[in-house]
């Protein structure tokens, strides 16, 4: 593959501290971008190809460039929540390199012309969050932020607001609110936050590994960055793996490379020679995908012509040891915990989804349970504000749908054995009551 | 589901809302912003949550700031502690509470200072992160000022199964690392050094060559 871009060399120590990064060329590209019209760097963003690594993969120049222009306040968020279950690449790049993503963020900033701007990272990543701190305020001393940066007439402030564990507040949106203040309940869109985002002002979000592509791309040039990947999947791109593999961990690949290398090949594979019984290729709010896709090119297109999304680029390896009944259970019970309860179909149907599958469990389900499993995660499926819902219903219909027999036989067996032990107690308590009446 | 049911306490008519069948109390004042004049913030508290309006001056911004200065105070979001951080931003004491309640990081009871997250979440629990939870709560039993419980993906699924001990990552943890990291989580010393996340390198052998 092409060099490292995001991870180049991102083992280096010190590479957190300003100095390290100023030597390796750092906030050069800021400096080259600070000397662009903001039109022409918007330009440049939309032709690299970069589409956003959070999740929904919308091309990050397209929305740049939604953003209006004029003399209200406007906003860059970084969306480095990272709670998507299986994904922790921007954990890595934030500990290790935290200037690169600061670095991309102001050059975002600059273009969409945005004064104020905040980073909202999870809760639960202490130790990250103290680093980028650290780091925001070196680029402060250094004059990489602040008034008239770099002898520009650009002026920027940038914060770092910690959230405090809730998954929905990785929802751009529900982000939103949450940095505001308030619970984190997702809004209904439009209006869209690149018109009315935080504190109603024009806002541009964006994931952790988007923004820290940025300098990449000034550096290599839109024409530089595209050439790398595939069609409409530029770039390079983290993948976090994990699950039943032997190295698990983040690889950094260009867009396009076989999901077989990513899993055998780097990961190298599940232990002991199992085989995969499937795989979700973008965190667990992906459809699965099976052995059988394993040669499919990981990319946005190809992942979603095999009928699943790229997401977040989370690959969760599951194997042939392992019950698809478990797997369906350890989702639900996630997207039923992590609902905020706004819109009727994600609240009950999660709640509905787990106390089916407990029914599977305990042995109480009958086959039809199944059927009525699977029209609940239609009936989810594009009801509700966000895509929450959408994010159980899916890989729960796809368990449902490839592994439909796993399933049925799960029902029978458990039902059996409830049956069997009914029938044990039963006899058992005959006997008292025939010593009672003796 | 039975299992599921005996988790929910259930009040009258099966609901699960205490007291929903009793009249609001229509003698209580309504609840207003404490006095900051007569109402006393312990120095520090008041210095962080100024702090905290300073960064995030806009609206109720501050308000998770402000919470966290609360739980740090106090080691959990009590009513006292509400009272006082609404009194120093100007809101009442449910604004705060209504925040407080929707996340998962704020301890609504007086629960163990030591905090114990273990990741219960797909990528751990197809490591073993079930049988990891249920042997370190075994192990910990009643050990004074710890509060352990099960957690969401906490973005570490490289070293699954792993636990967030005071915000220090640990993992992957061995059944046997059990009572040794239990030590260290009572004594409150360094839990297991060699397993910390923040002292991995790369996974990508990409990295490494450079
Ligand atoms: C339930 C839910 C959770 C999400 N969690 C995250 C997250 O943790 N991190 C993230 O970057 N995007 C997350 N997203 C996607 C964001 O809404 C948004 O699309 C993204 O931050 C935009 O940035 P990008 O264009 O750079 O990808 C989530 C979306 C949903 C619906
Ligand atoms: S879909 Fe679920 S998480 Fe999203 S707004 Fe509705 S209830 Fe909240
Ligand atoms: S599943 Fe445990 S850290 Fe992600």
């Amino acid at each position: 593959m092409t060099d490292t871009l995001l991870f180049k060399g991102i083992d280096e120590p010190g590479l957190n501290t300003i100095d390290v990064y100023l030597a390796r060329g750092g906030y050069e590209q800021l400096g080259r971008a600070l000397k662009m019209e903001r039109e022409d760097l918007i330009t440049e963003l939309s032709g690299s190809g970069l589409r956003g690594r959070g999740g929904a993969g919308f091309p990050m120049g397209k929305k740049a460039s939604f953003i209006p222009k004029g003399d209200m306040q406007k906003y860059v968020v970084c969306n480095a929540d990272e709670s998507e279950p299986g994904t922790f690449k921007d954990r890595e790049l934030i500990q290790k390199n935290p200037h690169q993503l600061i670095e991309g963020l102001i050059i975002a900033a600059y273009a969409i012309d945005a004064t104020i701007n905040y980073i909202y990272i999870r809760g639960e990543y202490d130790q990250q969050a103290d680093i980028l701190d650290a780091s925001i305020a070196e680029a402060r001393e250094r004059g990489f932020l602040g008034e008239k940066i770099l002898g520009s007439d650009f002026s920027v402030q940038l914060e770092l607001s910690r959230g405090a564990g809730a998954y929905i507040c990785g929802e751009e949106t529900g982000l939103l609110d949450s940095l505001e203040g308030k619970r984190g309940n997702p809004r209904l869109k439009p209006p869209f936050p690149a018109n009315e985002g935080l504190f109603n002002g024009p806002t541009l979000i964006n994931n952790v590994e988007t923004l820290s592509a940025i300098p990449s791309i000034i550096k290599l040039g839109a024409e530089g960055y595209a050439a790398i990947g595939v069609k409409d999947s530029s770039g390079t791109k983290l993948v976090s793996i994990s699950g039943n593999v032997e190295r698990p961990g983040n690889y950094e690949i260009e867009l396009g490379t076989s999901s077989r290398e990513l899993i055998y090949d780097l990961a190298g594979g599940p232990v002991d020679g199992r085989a995969i019984k499937c795989w979700f290729p973008g965190g667990s709010s992906t459809p699965v995908l099976t052995a059988d896709d394993l040669d499919v090119g990981y990319d946005y297109d190809s992942i979603a012509a095999a009928g699943s999304m790229l997401g977040s680029g989370a690959i969760i390896v599951v194997d042939e040891t392992q019950s698809v009944v478990e797997l369906a259970y350890k989702l639900a019970k996630f997207y039923a915990h992590e609902s905020c309860g706004k819109c009727t179909p994600c609240r009950e149907g999660t709640r509905w989804t787990v106390h089916m599958v407990e029914r599977i469990k305990d042995g109480t389900a009958t086959p039809m349970d199944l059927d009525i499993m699977a029209a609940v995660q239609e009936q989810i499926i594009g009801h509700c504000l966000c895509v929450l819902g959408d994010a159980m219903a899916m890989p729960i219909g796809s368990l449902i749908a490839k592994f439909r027999d796993e399933f049925e036989a799960e029902i029978e067996d458990n039902r059996n054995e409830r049956e069997r032990k009914l029938a044990e107690e039963f006899a058992a308590a005959e006997v008292e009551i025939e010593g009672i009446s003796a | 589901m039975a299992d599921a049911q005996r988790h929910v306490a259930r009040f009258t008519n099966d609901s699960r809302i205490p007291g929903w069948d009793r009249a609001a109390d229509l003698t209580k004042e309504p609840a207003v912003v404490p006095d900051a004049a007569t109402t006393e913030v312990p120095a520090e508290l008041r210095a962080a949550i100024e702090d905290a309006v300073r960064r995030f001056p806009v609206g109720d911004s501050a308000f998770i700031p402000a919470l966290y200065a609360v739980q740090e105070q106090y080691g959990w979001c009590s009513p006292e502690g509400i009272e006082q951080a609404a009194s120093v931003l100007g809101r009442t004491p449910a604004a705060l509470t209504a925040v407080a309640t929707f996340y998962d990081m704020f301890r609504m009871e007086p629960l163990g200072r030591k905090t114990v997250y273990v990741c219960t979440n797909i990528s751990c629990s197809l490591c073993g992160a079930d049988e990891l939870l249920e042997a370190l709560e075994a192990e910990l039993g009643e050990a004074p000022d710890v509060h352990i419980r099960g957690f969401e993906c906490l973005g570490a699924c490289d070293i699954a199964p792993m636990a967030s001990v005071n915000g220090i990552y640990v993992g992957p943890i061995g059944l046997d690392q059990v009572p040794e990291l239990a030590r260290q989580i009572v004594a409150g010393d360094d839990p297991l050094p060699a397993k910390q996340l923040i002292k991995r390198p790369c996974a990508d052998p990409k990295v490494a060559e450079k």
